[in-house]
Formats: C-alpha cells, structure tokens, sequence
C-alpha cells in the first residue's frame, strides 16, 4: 500500500500528489516513470515521475484527469492509499552537456518535462524553455520551470495568456534567432510532438520526445506499447520512453493510443454516474 | 516391500483407467470456470487399484522433480490422503499446480509399465486429488522448519521457479525475501495461464502457503530498476541470489501490419485478461478488444490458452493458425484436444504473411498462405514449404500472436559479469549457477521457454547449490564454484 502524503490542485483538472514509496524514490532519475493502480479492480497506468525525496521516500507525481482512472485518482486526497506504485520504470533521459537547449512543455507534458529541464540545467546547459498549452488554466509550473531556466517562454492556443499560438511557433524563432540551440527536449500531446519533430528535422537539431503509448506491465512483458522507431519495432516501456522524435513514427502511434476509445468511454460514464450517486448519498 | 493392494497384478491391469469430471464443452467455451474437476474420492480410489506397485517404480525416474510416486499412491491406497500430499511435498511444494498443468503423458505416465499394454495409470488426476482434498478440508500443516540459519537469500520472480526455490530454501532454515515486479504473486502462473486451467484460488493458496513458511514475497519490485542485483547484496545483505525471471519478452512475427489496432502478443492478451480481469470490464477497468473472429498464431501451450480464451470472452470464430500439422504442434495433448472440443477452428499447414485493416487503421484479416512439409529441419520436425500461388485472406478482426517469448533482459543488462546466451538466456552449469558468484537462475530465463515442473526443478536444484554455496562461505572454505559448461535447452 502506498499513501498518499500530500494533493493540491494545480488546475481543476490537474493533481499533485506526494506519495510514499521509499525504494521509487531512492532510485529515481529524469525520464523514468511509475505503473500505479488506485484500487483492486483498477487498470495499471504509466504516470512519470516529477520529483522525488530519498530523504523522506517520497515520490511526486502530476496527474491530469482524461481517463476513467486518472479522474478516479483526482478524487484521492492526502490520507488515501494506493494499491500499487511500481518503479522507477523506463531507461533514464540522456543528460549531457550540448551548450544550449530548448526544453520543451505541451500541457501536462510539462510535468514530466521539469526533472528533465532541471538536470539539463545542472549539466551546464543555457536553457531555453518553452511552457505551452491550449489555455491560461492549463499552464502549469511556470514558476518552477522559470526558476531552472535560462529564459521562459509561454505559449496559449487561444491568446489567454502568454504568447498567442503554438509552441513550435516560439520554438522556430528561438532555433532562427541565432542561440545555437543544439538539442531538443519535447514532451506534451502526440500532434505537438510531431509538430516538433517536423520542425527541428527541417534544422537538423537533435531532438528527444517521450512517448505515451498504451502500457500494462511496464516492465517489457506485453509489447502493448511497441512504436515503430526508423523502422525497427520497440517497447516505449524499456527501450524509452524517450526516443530520437526525428526517427519516431507519429501516426502509427496516434493510431494505435486510440484502440481503447469506445471503452474508455464507457468507464469514464460509468464512474461519473457512480461519482453522482455518491454525492447524492453524501448530501 | 509389501504391496498394499491385495489384488493381483492381472486383476488389475483389468481395470478401466478413470477419467476426470469435465465441464461440458458447449457450455464451458463460454465461461471462465475450470474445465476439469478432476476425480473425486470414489473414481480416485479405483484408479489407485491400478498401480502395479513396481518393486521398480520407472515412474518416479519420469518425474523432472522426482516424486515418490509409489508411495504417494500406497498412501491414497490406505486412504491417507493427507499422508500421500505430504509424501508429495517432500519433492514438490506445488502439488495443486502441478496436477494440472503437468504434461504427465510425457513424463511419469509414459514410462508407467502399466502403460506398456494398457492406458498407464493417471497419476497426475491423483496428484491433483489429495491436494484438492487437502484444501477442501483445510487440513495442511506448514512442515516444520528444524534450524534457522543466518543468511538471506533473494529470490528474483515469483513464477513456479522462484516459488519452489523459496521453498525449498525456507525449509532449509534461510530467510528468504521473493521480488516480484508485478502486483501479484505467481509469474507466467498468475499472467499467462488461464483461470479454466489454474483457478486463482489454488494459485492463491499455493503462495499462502509458501509465505507460511516465512517467506516474505515483495511485490511492485522490479529488480534491476528498482534495485540492482549488486544493491541487493551490498545494501540490502543478501548472501545470495536466485533468478527466476522467466521468458516474459514477446516475440512477433515480423510481418507488415502488426502495428494495427487488434494485433496482441498472447502475453499481452492473457496478461490483460488472467491478470487484470479484462473479461470483466467495466467491473475492471483494463479493456480488452475482440472482433467476432479471433485468429491466433502458434501452435504450443500458449496459443492454445489465447484461442480458447478468445472464444470464451464471445468470439463466434476463433481460428488456431499453425504453420505445420497437427501432429507437430508443441501444445499438450489435453489442450489440443479440450480446444477442438471446444469448437476451435484450426487451420493446419498455414502461414500468415501480412495483417491487413480496414480504414479506421484496425485488423480486418489475415493474408495467409498455405504449406507442406518438406524435409526434417534442426528440430527433427518437418519443416513447412510454402505452396505458390496458395495465399489468401481470412477475415478476422483480432490477432493474436503466439508464437514465443524471450528473456526480459533487463537483469542481464544491469548486472556485471552474468554470462548471456545469444537467446538471451542466463547460462547456467548443472546445478543453476551463473558465471557469477553467489548468483544462480533457473526456469525459462536459463531454459528459454519451456515447462511449469521443469521450472521447479531449476528451483529445486538451485536451492540445494546455493545451501552447499552458503555452507562452505560459512565454514570458510575456498568454494568451488563450477564453471558454466554448457547451456541447458529443452525443445
């Protein structure tokens, strides 16, 4: 059992929660990411790792609610436990020093993007990040990304905050404008991170992406998550999750993330309805 | 030796083999419940009858973990059943498992010198009868433990391998801790085979009774991720280390379409139906998708379990697609012949070359061709030939592949020193020791892919390396570690 020490709301729909799980938390590194299931009957769900304490065993965790069973755990306070936490999952994001980066965020993709912007940072790289979503309400941790940033940029689809328009519209003229922006980091929604990966191709500058397949073990046994990289079949779960976005095959993935959709519809009714109900019997 | 049963041997050989009680095929190839009940006192009572009482019993020499199987029979004779699942667990801490997932024709049973002239007698059916009886009047007695001993010994995986390693350990005296990186105890037990072949009550009261020896199972704890094998000796304190990983790595077949929406591996199909309840969504809520045609490629145990499993959550057709003839498929009898009971189609002598879709990117066939058999291949099986011109199109909606796994490598890959075959197996000389000190491995990470007892014994003879390991660290002795000779494969 795994309780859960601490939730905040970041938005309405977004969660963060600090969780105990002493032996995840000693071993973490950016770019690895848990399984975790909320309760007995629950699916087991990929979620990346943001932070962790050692010193406390502490994990930290950014849920968005889009799936049945990210809503449920948004319900999950301080107090609650989890039934299972598995990890730290995935091979570590490649650290190194390329002189200047840009770092790039789409959504709750930002979440997953801080540990790997900070230890970037700590590597002795400028950075230049780039936080972006489709509303003021949905950008999150802009504060901790300017505070491990060289410089910040934001970006809102509708103009309600930040820069109006997409991410890749800032990137294009950080890359243009003469910083000798060397690698790109990228993670976010699928379509943002092909749009990247479009982008920085046409430049030649290297470019990583973490890629959000469907996964049950996690741990390489399923192959539900295998994405075609320059050809070649890979596990997202051992083999990533992070991939050269450049050789990375975008539509088959697209494709594939939407096998469950008639189902996940399903779920997510029956659970609001149950979530009605409750409040019904509470009130 | 006395023989227990008064009756003599030509009295005997006159007996009837008895059958298990079946489920009837119609109505189980739409249920998840076990297929077999098994005997039950009365029919196990006359199958006893059976038993010639060898004064050379060949049949124990037939058994991977060599269980006194005379005796265990003697003992049912005397209607002691609880003395005849004793006498079993002294071999085999496993005895519910392994009365039903045995292939005993290929062992104990083929060389049973009844079954020279007439049908050998069912022992596995016996086997699975005092353990069930045991359970079902709550009579077990965790063995007694006669020394405890310092040294902590880990056990990597929690499959049949890992479990019968604790075991046998346990009894030993060590303190044992079991790693398991998923959230359940059991392995390919737990994620691959079917409940209608292994129910989880008996999975689940098999792993309880290995904690009642002071095991203590850890699970979410992926070694090599969340500790590594040196972590685990030098922070955590363990003197040794078993690894019972398993062959948990699909394979596919490498031909175009297997990225549409509707293309399983079997381990990921059965993992999201026997470990996560797919069968029972939304009550669960992994999903599972499956068109009103199933075609599964493969022809061993495996792809049995996912044919017949697809048919069970409600496909109309369900198509067992192999390559060669029936008579070379891999899959224990009793499977091959519970499935086509079970209205399998299999489509024999066939290989399929492309998986074609529809235009939402999902499966909406499978283009096949047809084979004969030409000359015997490195296997001694003969090996499949095209026919030209043969290919055609079977409309299906899912795909299920089945046709192997490999090592998950990530021990081998953070772990120095451990010597790899090109297979991806850990190598191992004849008593599971690794290349590397203090480090043994069994079951399919050594073997490959091969069977549940097979497995157990790996565990079984680890056990006893690593209590011979532990005694000469003890003593002080210069332990002889053997050098690994050669890699163990089974067919």
């Amino acid at each position: 059992m795994y309780p859960i020490i601490h939730k905040e709301f970041l938005a309405p729909t977004l969660g963060k929660f600090i969780i105990k799980a002493p032996f995840i938390a000693r071993k973490r590194q950016p770019g690895n990411f848990v399984i975790l299931r909320v309760e007995e009957t629950g699916e087991r769900i990929p979620l990346t790792l943001v932070d962790s304490d050692p010193a406390n065993g502490t994990i930290t965790l950014i849920v968005q609610a889009i799936g049945k069973t990210t809503k449920l755990l948004l319900t999950k306070k301080a107090g609650d436990v989890l039934t299972d936490v598995a990890g730290p999952l995935g091979s570590p994001t490649p650290i190194e020093n390329h002189g200047a980066v840009a770092c790039v965020g789409g959504g709750v993709g930002t979440a997953e993007l801080l540990p790997i912007t900070r230890a970037l940072k700590q590597a002795g790289n400028v950075v230049y990040s780039i936080v972006g979503a489709r509303n003021k309400e949905l950008i999150i941790l802009e504060k901790d990304m300017y505070e491990i940033s060289d410089r910040l940029f934001v970006t809102t689809d509708d103009g309600t905050y930040g820069r109006k328009g997409f991410v890749t519209d800032q990137l294009k003229d950080l890359i243009e404008g003469g910083l000798g922006i060397k690698a790109v980091y990228a993670i976010g929604p699928l379509p943002m991170m092909k749009a990247v990966a479009n982008l920085t191709k046409n430049y030649g500058v290297h470019t990583l992406v973490s890629l959000n397949a469907i996964m049950v073990d996690g741990t390489g046994m399923c192959g539900g998550c295998r994405v075609t990289i320059d050809g070649q079949m890979k596990f997202a779960c051992v083999d990533g999750p992070e991939f050269d976005a450049h050789k990375v095959d975008f539509d088959e993935l697209i494709m594939r993330n939407r096998t469950y959709v008639d189902l996940e519809k399903i779920s997510i009714e029956r659970f609001e309805q149950e979530q009605v109900k409750l409040q019904e019997a509470l009130s | 030796m006395n023989y227990v049963n008064p009756m003599k041997p030509s009295e005997r050989m006159k007996l009837p083999r008895q059958h298990s009680i079946e489920q009837d095929a119609e109505i189980r190839s739409h249920n998840f419940k076990e297929v077999s009940y098994g005997v039950n006192e009365a029919l196990a009572m006359q199958e006893v009858q059976r038993c010639l009482e060898c004064k050379d019993p060949v049949c124990i020499s037939g058994c991977p973990v060599s269980i006194d199987i005379k005796s265990f029979i003697q003992y049912i004779l005397k209607k002691d059943f609880v003395g005849a699942v004793n006498k079993i667990r002294e071999s085999n801490y496993l005895p519910a498992i392994c009365g039903r997932v045995c292939p005993q024709e290929s062992q104990c049973e083929e060389i049973c010198t009844l079954g020279k002239k007439h049908e050998p007698v069912a022992i596995g059916k016996l086997e699975r009868f005092v353990a069930d009886y045991e359970m079902q009047h709550n009579l077990f007695v965790p063995p007694v433990i006669k020394e405890s001993r310092e040294e902590k010994v880990a056990i990597v995986g929690s499959g049949p391998s890992g479990l019968t390693c604790a075991a046998e350990l346990a009894k030993l005296g060590y303190k044992v801790t079991v790693f398991e990186a998923l959230h359940a105890v059991g392995g390919v037990l737990r994620y691959g085979i079917p409940e209608f072949r292994l129910p989880r009550n008996i999975l689940d009261m098999e792993a309880e009774r290995i904690k009642a020896l002071g095991v203590e199972i850890i699970t979410n704890f992926l070694v090599g991720r969340t500790a590594t094998i040196d972590e685990l000796f030098d922070e955590w304190g363990f003197k040794a280390v078993f690894l019972g990983t398993g062959a948990g790595t699909p394979t596919f077949m490498g031909i175009p379409g297997e990225s549409l929406s509707g293309v399983y591996s079997a381990n990921e199909f059965l993992t999201r139906v026997n470990l996560m309840k797919a069968y029972d969504f939304p009550n669960y809520d992994t999903p599972i998708k499956y068109g009103k045609a199933v075609a599964v490629i493969g022809g061993g145990n495996t792809a049995m379990d996912a044919v017949r499993t697809s048919k069970r959550l409600g496909a109309e057709k369900a198509y067992l697609i192999y390559r060669r003839s029936r008579k070379e498929m891999p899959a224990r009898e009793e499977e091959i012949h519970h499935a086509e009971e079970e209205g399998i189609e299999f489509v024999l002598l066939t290989n399929p070359i492309r998986i074609v879709s529809d235009v939402n990117n999902w499966v909406s066939g499978i283009e096949c061709q047809r084979m004969e058999l030409g000359e015997p291949d490195e296997s001694g099986r003969r090996k499949p030939v095209p026919v030209k011109g043969s290919e055609y199109i079977i409309p299906v909606q899912t795909v299920i592949e089945a046709i192997g796994q490999k090592p998950n490598p990530i021990i081998q890959q953070t772990t120095q020193g451990l010597d790899v075959s090109k297979r991806g197996t850990v190598v191992v000389n004849e008593v599971q020791a690794t290349s590397r000190e203090g480090i043994f491995a069994g079951g399919d990470l050594a073997r490959g892919g091969a069977t549940v007892i097979l497995a157990m014994r790996d565990g079984k003879t680890a056990a006893s390396a690593i209590h011979e390991y532990l005694l000469s660290k003890h003593n002080g002795k210069k332990q002889a570690i053997p050098e690994p000779f050669a890699e163990l494969t089974v067919a």
